[in-house]
């Protein structure tokens, strides 16, 4: 295969908020243009075995190599690397972006730009990524594209005026995106002949292929054989294949050189040995410093994770390592529950990253589960010196040990329109935010400045602020670090038995009510017992809520259907069914989604 | 197709019940979900016609069997008219071996039969009729959406046994809405004072089942049901009002004067087999349950093709059968039917659930042989709980 013309390479990504069609305009990218360019034709043919082997492998990262036979009559190869669009994914979209060249941000034509616009463009240009904006949605009735533009120049100072418009969903404007990824992206920089200096932006686990990973290659050149160096892990290994991404396959080529972008294979058993971020070199000739940026990936939010039947721990184990293959960021170690057995202790990057990993468990595993509330960590500092970092709160120390604690602060930006500023202010009032200030934008919106407690916007923050807005704001956070605060652990007795996995720390003025909210919920939640059972609400050995579930008087079903044994059998089993997913905890068995129901405590019926 | 009856009885002939759904009323409940509506004469003769069909079609798998129950149920069967009743009846006898003990059993409601009509299901065979009344109170019934006053049951009881119906069971209900301790004692105690006082008394009470209009007021909160507390002296007043007037619970719901329980209804709890006719019926022949499809049209056409969901037990589903619907009867199970079902002894197929249950006081075990496994009165107030236990 002839080499590529780095100046015909383009590498970019498309950012965005939400919903303002990035995935869309993707599409439309990967149709308008061909996956190869006319001379590699011929060699897709041929490697027509290895695709057929490779069925049934999915790539994680939406990185595509497609090429465009732009209006110069060059062919130009466009790599699109897709970003994780979530703020737990921080990290993972910097690294992403320092893969890129450029950035193409995509700004919704009625909506304007939101928090996550503002975010994520700040991101890219510290990346110091050439941005160019389009202006999306132009064909719906209430676009208003001369308002957008005006805005993008003035809140980013971004020029605007030559912005492609279109409407990505109805395929207009798609050429002019082509054409200004062309012009505006600048080509790759870089020497092949230089030592390997390659960017890790993201690694999927194949059981064939073992870790394949995803980098941009900014010095040197990797083919078969050589031996590389992870410089952050250490892991060294020989290259079994190199290739870059078809739409949904890899497709191997001979070797990957400066300023390209594809993926490396080289029987690497576990993705930790391929953190995002860290630099790929040749361990026989490395380069003299790794790439800038690299850091270790720190969990935020903390749960229990229970497999609801205790036989299935190893499962549980097996499936978690699996998902570890493929997600460095998931960290995970066992723990004992009194109440719900053996588990694990899994840590996240945010309460989304929780829910796909706990979804994926459910689904691709198979696997029922107990989760406990989600919780951050706090750092306590108790009375002989000694910090300690508590993620389960059953390990808080007795508050005559406690010297003080510390809880992690982010500093938030809540984009909202005027009309709910009022609504919004009262919602950070109410999770302790405190006021930062507070920007006009546009005379219609404003930036909401605020530093909140993480642990006040790890359950439903973003719920409430979507339901008090009506959906309008929108929401970006950073971890800004540790702050003294009053915390007190909150422990549920349940038949006068202290219940481990219920229990969850919480800011000491909202103890009271978040303990009799607790206790009424349970109350709804645990099924008649042949005997009362009390539940309370207990912080240091204090009781301070109690409700009483009622002992159980009648359960029989007086009329029988004539024959029709087959509706009271399935009648028996639906009960017997909801006993199986209990938890015995002494003599009282619980649902497993009473261990969910701190979560949703402040829903309003 | 006639068959002498003289050579089938040379054969040891099984015992069945026959089932026969008439699936229609004068006006649909506000509680009740069972398979039954209002329909037009035309449609009831087509329905009819069609059930005479399935009797006869069915007539050659019930060869081997002596039919010894017969139960009319709906819906309200007295809303066909009488002649129905007469022709379903002589299909019978024309075409199965018809026990001549059997206990023969129609309901009905109050308001849709006259003496006549009365006479013609005697003079068919009928022996044993089934009302319901389910309250003596008339805004009780009102609430409900009966169709009748008490008034009106009083006139159909009196026809009843002035025709010479010896064996009449009146249903009732409890935990009614707004139903009081008091007012379901007037009901209970104006049954006990009908002359002459009734055989059998099913008390059951009021399930709110989805998709029924009092269901649906559930929902909205405008129902109101008589508290936890009341109900349950609702509940204990029926056993003990009732045992006074020497009528016996042989059944979770149902009660008795001495050698009138009812056998069909026992049939089904001790797993005997039966077979069901009309749409929705359901059946239990040969260790295999199966059920006739709901469709009213479908049947019209085809009523011998409507049998679905067929499911051929396996000797545990059967051991669950045999605990939760044995458990229903009073007596309880006993340890050596089971021995001769299924060749094992209860006690070790069952023996940590059954401890359990005793330790919790829930179940009973009677001394002497053969011993009896039976609900404690404890147990029965939580018998699906007790018997949710006995599936595997």
């Amino acid at each position: 295969m002839a080499a590529i013309d780095q100046s015909k390479i383009r590498n970019f990504c498309i950012v965005a908020h939400i919903d303002h069609g990035k995935s869309t305009l993707a599409d439309r990218i990967i149709e308008k243009t061909g996956l190869l360019t006319s001379r590699e034709m011929q060699a897709q043919v041929l490697d027509n075995m290895d695709l057929e082997r490779e069925r049934g492998i999915t790539i994680k990262a939406q990185s595509v190599r497609t090429v465009y036979k732009a209006k110069d009559g060059e062919e130009y190869i466009f790599n699109l690397i897709d970003t994780p669009g979530h703020v737990d994914f921080n990290y993972e979209v910097s690294r992403s972006l320092a893969a890129c060249d450029g950035a193409i941000l995509v700004v919704d034509a009625a909506q304007g730009i939101e928090a996550q616009t503002l975010a994520n463009v700040y991101l890219a240009l510290d990346h110091n990524l050439d941005v160019f904006p389009v202006i999306n949605k132009i064909d719906l009735p209430s676009a208003e594209p001369e308002r957008v533009m005006e805005e993008i120049e003035d809140v980013i100072g971004l020029e605007a005026h030559d912005a492609p418009l279109i409407s990505a969903k109805n395929g207009i404007g798609i050429e002019d995106v082509l054409e200004q990824i062309v012009e505006k992206i600048p080509a790759p920089k870089g020497n092949p002949d230089n030592p390997l200096q390659a960017l890790i932006f993201d690694s999927v686990y194949d059981s064939y292929k073992g870790v394949i990973i995803f980098c941009r290659i900014m010095e040197g050149t990797v083919k078969k054989g050589t031996v590389i160096r992870m410089m952050a892990t250490g892991a060294k290994e020989e290259v079994v294949e190199v290739g870059y991404f078809g739409a949904g396959q890899f497709i191997p080529c001979d070797e990957l050189s400066a300023g390209m972008v594809g993926y490396i294979t080289a029987s690497i058993k576990n993705v930790k040995d391929t953190a995002v971020g860290d630099t790929v070199t040749d361990a026989n000739r490395p380069c003299a410093n790794p790439l800038p940026g690299y850091k270790k990936v720190q969990s935020m939010v903390y749960c229990g994770m229970y497999p609801a039947d205790g036989a299935k721990y190893p499962d549980l184990r097996d499936a978690l390592e699996k998902l570890q293959l493929n997600d460095a960021s998931l960290n995970y170690e066992p723990e004992t529950s009194i109440a719900l057995g053996f588990g694990f202790r899994c840590g996240f990057l945010g309460l989304l990253h929780l829910e796909i990993i706990q979804e994926r468990l459910e689904r691709e595993y198979n696997l029922d589960l107990v989760t406990t509330a989600p919780g951050v960590i706090y750092k306590i500092h108790k009375t002989n010196g000694e910090v300690i970092e508590l993620t389960n709160p059953s390990n808080m120390p007795d508050p005559s040990e406690i010297e003080y604690m510390e809880e992690p602060i982010v500093s938030a930006e809540i984009m909202v329109t005027t009309e709910f500023i009022g609504s919004i202010m009262e919602l950070c009032q109410e999770r302790r935010g405190r006021y930062l200030g507070m920007e006009y934008i546009e005379g219609t919106r404003a930036l909401l400045k605020y530093e909140l407690p993480l642990n006040e916007i790890i359950y439903d923050f973003f719920d409430a602020l979507k339901s008090r807005s009506r959906g309008y704001a929108s929401f970006d956070y950073d971890l800004k670090g540790y702050e003294q605060s009053s915390l007190v652990k909150l422990d549920i007795l349940i038949n006068r038995e202290e219940v481990d996995a219920l229990s969850f720390i919480v800011h000491a003025d909202s103890a009271y009510e978040r303990g009799r909210k607790m206790c009424e919920k349970l109350k709804d939640e645990i099924p008649r017992h042949l005997f009362e059972i009390p539940i309370q609400a207990a912080v240091g050995g204090k009781i301070i809520a109690r409700e009483t579930v009622k002992a159980m008087r009648k359960d029989v079903l007086a009329k029988c259907y004539g024959g029709d044994i087959t509706r009271k059998k399935k009648l028996l089993e639906k009960q017997k069914e909801g006993k199986k997913r209990m938890r015995q905890i002494g003599n009282v068995e619980i649902p497993q989604k009473a261990f969910m129901s701190v979560l949703k405590l402040d829903d309003k019926k | 197709m006639i068959r002498s009856k003289q050579d089938c009885r040379t054969l040891e002939l099984k015992p069945l019940e026959l089932y026969l759904h008439i699936p229609f009323c004068v006006r649909k409940c506000r509680y009740c979900d069972f398979l039954s509506g209002p329909a037009d004469v035309c449609t009831q003769d087509a329905y009819m016609e069609a059930l005479l069909e399935e009797l006869k079609g069915r007539s050659e798998e019930c060869a081997e069997y002596e039919v010894d129950t017969i139960f009319i149920g709906g819906g309200t069967p007295s809303v066909v008219k009488p002649e129905w009743i007469q022709k379903v009846m002589d299909t019978i006898r024309r075409y199965y071996q018809l026990s001549p003990e059997a206990e023969i059993t129609m309901e009905m409601n109050p308001g849709t039969v006259d003496r006549e009509g009365l006479e013609i299901y005697c003079r068919a065979g009928i022996n044993r009729l089934s009302i319901g009344l389910q309250s003596a109170n008339e805004e009780e019934l009102l609430k409900l959406g009966r169709i009748h006053t008490f008034a009106q049951f009083q006139k159909t009881y009196r026809d009843a046994v002035d025709v010479g119906f010896t064996n009449i069971n009146v249903d009732v209900m409890s935990a009614l809405p707004e139903q009081t301790v008091e007012s379901w004692r007037r009901t209970l105690e104006a049954v006990l004072t009908l002359d002459p006082i009734p055989q059998h008394i099913s008390a059951y009470s009021l399930i709110v089942e989805e998709g029924t209009p009092l269901y649906d007021m559930q929902e909205r909160g405008t129902l109101i049901l008589p508290d936890e507390d009341s109900e349950r002296q609702m509940y204990t007043l029926t056993e003990e009002l009732l045992g006074q007037y020497g009528f016996r619970r042989y059944e979770i719901s149902n009660y008795a004067r001495e050698g009138y329980e009812c056998r069909h209804n026992c049939g089904y709890w001790r797993r005997r087999e039966y077979l069901g006719l009309g749409t929705g019926a359901a059946s239990l022949m040969k260790e295999c349950r199966f059920t006739n499809g709901t469709g009213l049209e479908e049947y019209l056409m085809n009523p011998l093709g409507m049998r679905s969901e067929v499911q051929y037990l396996t000797e545990e589903e059967q051991m669950e059968e045999f605990m939760f619907l044995g458990l229903r009867m009073m007596e309880g199970v006993s340890e050596k039917t089971f021995r001769e079902a299924f060749g094992r002894e209860l006690m070790e197929v069952y023996d940590s659930v059954i401890r359990k249950n005793v330790q919790d006081g829930l179940l009973e075990i009677t001394r002497g042989e053969p011993a009896f496994y039976r609900l404690t009165h404890r147990g029965i107030d939580l018998s699906n709980y007790v018997m949710s236990q006995f599936l595997f």
